[in-house]
C-alpha cells in the first residue's frame, strides 16, 4: 500500500479508537453512577486511546518510509562479492544506480556481471516486500495499540493528565521543529562562511571596492583570481533601500496620521485594506513595473533634463520598492497611533490646540517609538529584497552614489553567484554564503532593534 | 451645621463618556414624581451671569440626552452638577467648551452664551474658546513630557510666553497656583507620568490654568484618586474659586457639599432643580432631588 493511503487508513483506525474509547468509557461509567465518578471525562479517554493508536504507528510509518532506501541497499550491497563492494559513499551511488537500472531493464543484464543481476533480482524483491512489510506492520501496531489503549480504560485511570503530557510535547517538537530548521540554516551558512574565509581575507572581502566574482577556468586567465570585495554590494543595497525608505516613510506616516486622525470610519475601512494589498502583490509584478514602466520613464526624463541615465537605476529600484514597503510603515504606524490614548487628544484639544498641533505634539512624540520600529522592519524589508532590484537597477556592480547609475545589490548577487553549473568549494559559490551572512547579521540586528523598541513602547502604555 | 450628616450614602457610579452607560430606570421610589420638561425648580437663573445657557437640547444621533435645560452660571462661583449615571452632566459639561464637536454624532441646539458671546456660532473659533473655558478630565492625563512640557503646553500653543524666563514664570505660577511647586520644583523635568494620581490630576489643574481660562470644567476629577489626594484637589478648588469660575461634575454628593456654591442636579437628561448648595442638600424642592441625596437611588 501506497504510505499516503496507509496514512489515511490509520487516521481511520485512530478515529475507531476514539470512538470506541469514548464508548467504553460511558459503559464503564455507567454502573458506577455517572462520568463524574470517572477520573477524567470520557472524551479525554477517548482521545488517550487514539493517540495509542495513532502516535506509534506514525513513529514506525516515518521513520521507515525516511530510511527505507538506505536499509534496502546496506542489504543489496551486502549481497555482493568482497571484491566489488564498494570503498567510498561516492562509489555505493555509482553502483547502486547502475543495479537500479538493471532492475528496472533500463541496462540489460547480459552485459553485466553476474552478481550485479542477483542483486538486481533481490533489489525488485525488496522493493515490493518492503511495503507489504510495512503495511502489515504499520496497521498491526495500530490496532493493538489501538486496542491496549482501549482495553485499559478503568474509572481510576487519570487519563486527563496522559493526555496533557502527551499533548505537550507534541506542540513541544511542533515549536523545536521550527527552531532547529533555523539553527540549521544559520550553522550551515556560517560554516560555509568560515571556508570562504579560509579562501578570500578578510581585507579583501570587507574593505574590497570591486566586485568580480568569476573564477579561472584556465590559470593564465586574465582576472583569474576574481575580486571579492562587499563594498560596492553594500553601497548598492544602502542607496536603494534609502531611496526606498524616502518614499515609504513619508508616505506611509502621514497615511498612516491621516488614516488614524482624520479619515472617518467609513473612509477607514475602505483605504486601510487597499493599502495592505500592496504588501501582497508579488515582488516579481512589482519588479516588471519598475522594469518595464518606471526605469524607462525615469531614463527618458533624465534625458530631457540633459542627465544621463542608464535603463537601469537604482532609482527605479528604490522607488518600486518604497511602493512595495509603505504598508510596513502605515499599518504599524496606524496601529501605535491607535494606541495612544484618546484622553491625551481630549487633553490636549481641550488646552486649545488644534487636531494637527495635538498629532504634531502630543501623538506623534508618544507614538514615536512604535513608529520608529514600524520604519526599521520596513528597512529590513527593503534590503532583503530581491526581485525588483534583479529587474530594475541591473547587475553592474558600480560603486556610486547616483541614483541614476545601475547598481546591484546583495541580495541579487547571491542569486547570480548560485545561478547555474557549481563547484561547490570554489570561493565563487562560498561567497554567496559569506554574502548571506552579512545579510543575516544586518537584518537581524535591525530586527532586533526594532523589536525592542517597539516593545519598550507598548510597556508604556499598558 | 454639618451637611454631610443629612447624607446617607454616595452612590458608585464608573463611568466613561465614550461607552454609553444605560439609561437608569426610574424606579419605584421617583415613580409619583414626574419631571416636566424645560420645568427647573429652585433658582436657575442669575443677574450677569458668566455663562447664559437657554433651552439646550443634546442629541447622540436619534437619542436626546439632554432635554431643554435652562440654566445660568454666574461669575466666579463653583457649580456642581450632580445626579445619577448617564444622566447627562458629562455631555452637558461638555458642551461649554465644545468638547463634543469631536463625537460625530453629537449635535447641540439651542443658546449657549458666554458673555454674550455665542458658543455655538459658526464663526465661533474653538481654538479661542477652549483657551478660555479649561477643562480637567476625570482620569488625570498628563502628557508623557516632562512636567515643564505639561504645564509650559497651552502657554506654548497659544503664544503667551515671549520669552523662556515668562514661561518659567507661568509654569511657577501655575504650579504654586494648584499647589504643586514644592513637589515638582526640583523634578521639573522629570517625566510627568512618573508622578503619584493625585500630583498627576493637580497637574492636569495646574496645565489647564496655565492658559489663564475664565472658566475650569472639571468632570468627576477626584473619581480616580484616594482620599487624600481628593482631599487635596478639593481645597485647590476652593482656593481657585476666588479666581476662575469652576463647574465641577461629581458623584459624591459630600465633595458638592464641601467645595460648591451652587448645586444642580440633573435626572435622566432634565435639569430638575438648581439651588444653593446647602439648600439642596437640606430642603430640596423636588421629590426627585430629595430621593436622590438621600440615596434613594443612584
Ligand atoms: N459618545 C456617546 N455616544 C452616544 N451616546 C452617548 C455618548 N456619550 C454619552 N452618551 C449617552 O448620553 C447620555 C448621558 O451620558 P453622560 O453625559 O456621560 O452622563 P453622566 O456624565 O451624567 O453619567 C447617556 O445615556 C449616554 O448613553
Ligand atoms: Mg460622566
Amino acid at each position: 500500500m501506497q504510505p499516503a493511503n496507509l496514512f489515511f487508513l490509520i487516521l481511520a483506525l485512530i478515529f475507531t479508537a476514539y470512538v470506541l474509547g469514548y464508548f467504553r468509557s460511558k459503559a464503564l461509567a455507567r454502573p458506577l453512577g455517572g462520568v463524574r465518578h470517572l477520573k477524567s471525562l470520557p472524551g479525554y479517554y477517548a482521545v488517550r486511546a487514539a493517540l495509542w493508536c495513532g502516535i506509534p504507528a506514525l513513529i514506525i510509518l516515518v521513520l521507515w518510509a525516511s530510511f527505507e532506501n538506505q536499509i534496502i541497499q546496506m542489504l543489496v550491497l551486502g549481497t555482493l562479492a568482497p571484491e566489488i563492494v564498494p570503498a567510498s559513499p561516492g562509489e555505493a551511488s555509482l553502483l547502486m544506480s547502475q543495479i537500479n537500472n538493471i532492475a528496472s531493464g533500463a541496462l540489460s543484464s547480459g552485459s553485466v556481471d553476474a552478481s550485479l543481476v542477483n542483486a538486481a533480482e533481490l533489489l525488485t524483491n525488496l522493493r515490493q516486500n518492503s511495503n507489504t512489510y510495512m503495511t502489515m506492520l504499520v496497521l498491526s501496531i495500530a490496532v493493538l495499540a489501538g486496542f491496549v489503549g482501549w482495553y485499559r480504560i478503568q474509572p481510576k485511570l487519570n487519563a486527563r493528565e496522559q493526555v496533557e503530557i502527551i499533548l505537550r510535547w507534541f506542540f513541544f517538537s511542533c515549536a523545536a521543529v521550527a527552531i532547529m530548521t533555523t539553527v540549521g540554516i544559520v550553522f550551515s551558512v556560517f560554516f560555509e562562511t568560515v571556508r570562504f574565509f579560509g579562501m578570500v581575507s578578510f581585507t579583501d572581502f570587507f574593505f574590497g571596492t570591486s566586485w568580480s566574482p568569476q573564477v579561472a577556468l584556465r590559470a593564465d586567465q586574465v582576472g583569474s583570481g576574481g575580486a571579492f570585495g562587499m563594498i560596492p554590494l553594500f553601497t548598492g543595497t544602502l542607496l536603494i533601500s534609502a531611496i526606498a525608505l524616502l518614499v515609504a516613510v513619508p508616505v506611509g506616516l502621514f497615511s498612516a496620521i491621516y488614516l488614524s486622525e482624520y479619515a472617518n470610519k467609513h473612509v477607514r475601512s475602505v483605504v486601510k485594506p487597499l493599502l495592505e494589498l500592496l504588501a501582497g502583490v508579488p515582488t516579481v509584478v512589482y519588479g516588471f513595473f519598475a522594469a518595464l514602466t518606471v526605469a524607462p520613464f525615469i531614463a527618458n526624463f533624465a534625458q530631457t533634463l540633459g542627465m544621463n541615465a542608464s535603463s537601469q537605476s537604482a532609482l527605479a529600484a528604490g522607488l518600486v520598492m518604497g511602493i512595495m514597503i509603505i504598508p510596513f510603515v502605515s499599518s504599524l504606524s496606524d496601529d501605535v497611533i491607535n494606541a495612544v490614548p484618546q484622553s491625551l487628544r481630549d487633553g490636549s484639544l481641550a488646552l486649545g490646540s488644534t487636531q494637527s498641533e495635538t498629532m504634531k505634539k502630543v501623538i506623534f512624540p508618544a507614538a514615536l517609538p512604535g513608529i520608529m520600529g514600524g520604519i526599521l522592519l520596513a528597512a529590513s524589508r527593503a534590503i532583503g529584497e530581491t526581485m525588483i532590484v534583479v529587474m530594475a537597477a541591473g547587475l553592474a556592480a558600480n560603486l556610486t552614489a547616483n541614483p541614476l547609475q545601475s547598481v546591484t545589490t546583495v541580495t541579487v548577487q547571491i542569486v547570480t553567484l548560485l545561478i547555474g553549473d557549481q563547484e561547490f568549494d570554489s570561493p565563487k559559490t562560498l561567497a554567496a554564503f559569506a554574502l548571506g551572512a552579512m545579510l543575516f547579521i544586518v537584518t537581524l540586528l535591525l530586527n532586533v532593534i526594532a523589536l525592542k523598541i517597539v516593545r519598550k513602547y507598548r510597556e508604556q502604555y499598558d | 451645621m454639618n451637611m454631610n450628616d443629612t447624607l446617607i450614602s454616595e452612590p458608585l457610579e464608573p463611568q466613561e463618556m465614550s461607552t454609553p452607560v444605560n439609561r437608569p430606570v426610574e424606579d419605584a421610589g421617583a415613580q409619583s414624581a414626574k419631571v416636566e420638561e424645560g420645568k427647573t425648580v429652585g433658582k436657575p437663573f442669575a443677574d450677569d451671569p458668566k455663562f447664559k445657557l437657554r433651552n439646550v437640547e443634546v442629541f447622540y444621533g436619534q437619542e436626546r440626552a439632554i432635554k431643554n435645560v435652562s440654566l445660568d452660571i454666574g461669575r466666579n462661583e463653583v457649580i456642581a452638577f450632580i445626579g445619577p449615571s448617564g444622566c447627562g452632566k458629562s455631555t452637558f459639561l461638555r458642551c461649554l467648551n465644545r468638547m463634543n464637536d469631536s463625537i460625530d454624532i453629537c449635535r447641540v441646539k439651542g443658546q449657549l452664551m458666554l458673555d454674550d458671546e455665542d458658543i455655538y456660532h459658526s464663526k465661533k473659533d474653538v481654538v479661542e474658546l477652549r483657551a478660555r473655558v479649561g477643562m480637567v478630565f476625570q482620569k488625570p492625563n498628563p502628557f508623557p513630557k516632562s512636567i515643564y512640557d505639561n504645564v509650559a503646553y497651552g502657554p506654548r500653543i497659544h503664544g503667551l510666553a515671549n520669552r523662556k524666563s515668562e514661561l518659567d514664570d507661568i509654569v511657577e505660577d501655575s504650579l504654586r497656583k494648584a499647589g504643586l511647586w514644592n513637589e515638582a520644583k526640583d523634578r521639573l523635568h522629570s517625566i510627568a507620568t512618573g508622578m503619584s494620581g493625585g500630583q498627576q490630576q493637580r497637574l492636569c489643574i495646574a496645565r489647564a490654568i496655565a492658559v489663564s481660562p475664565e472658566v475650569v470644567l472639571m468632570d468627576e476629577p477626584c473619581s480616580a484618586l484616594d482620599p487624600i489626594a481628593t482631599a487635596k484637589v478639593e481645597e485647590l478648588i476652593s482656593e481657585l474659586s476666588e479666581s476662575y469660575t469652576i463647574i465641577i461634575v461629581t458623584h459624591s454628593m459630600q465633595q458638592a457639599a464641601r467645595v460648591s456654591s451652587r448645586t444642580a442636579y440633573f435626572h435622566l437628561g432634565h435639569l430638575v432643580e438648581v439651588n444653593e448648595t446647602s439648600k439642596v442638600f437640606t430642603s430640596p424642592e423636588h421629590e426627585l432631588t430629595e430621593s436622590y441625596i438621600t440615596g434613594r437611588f443612584g
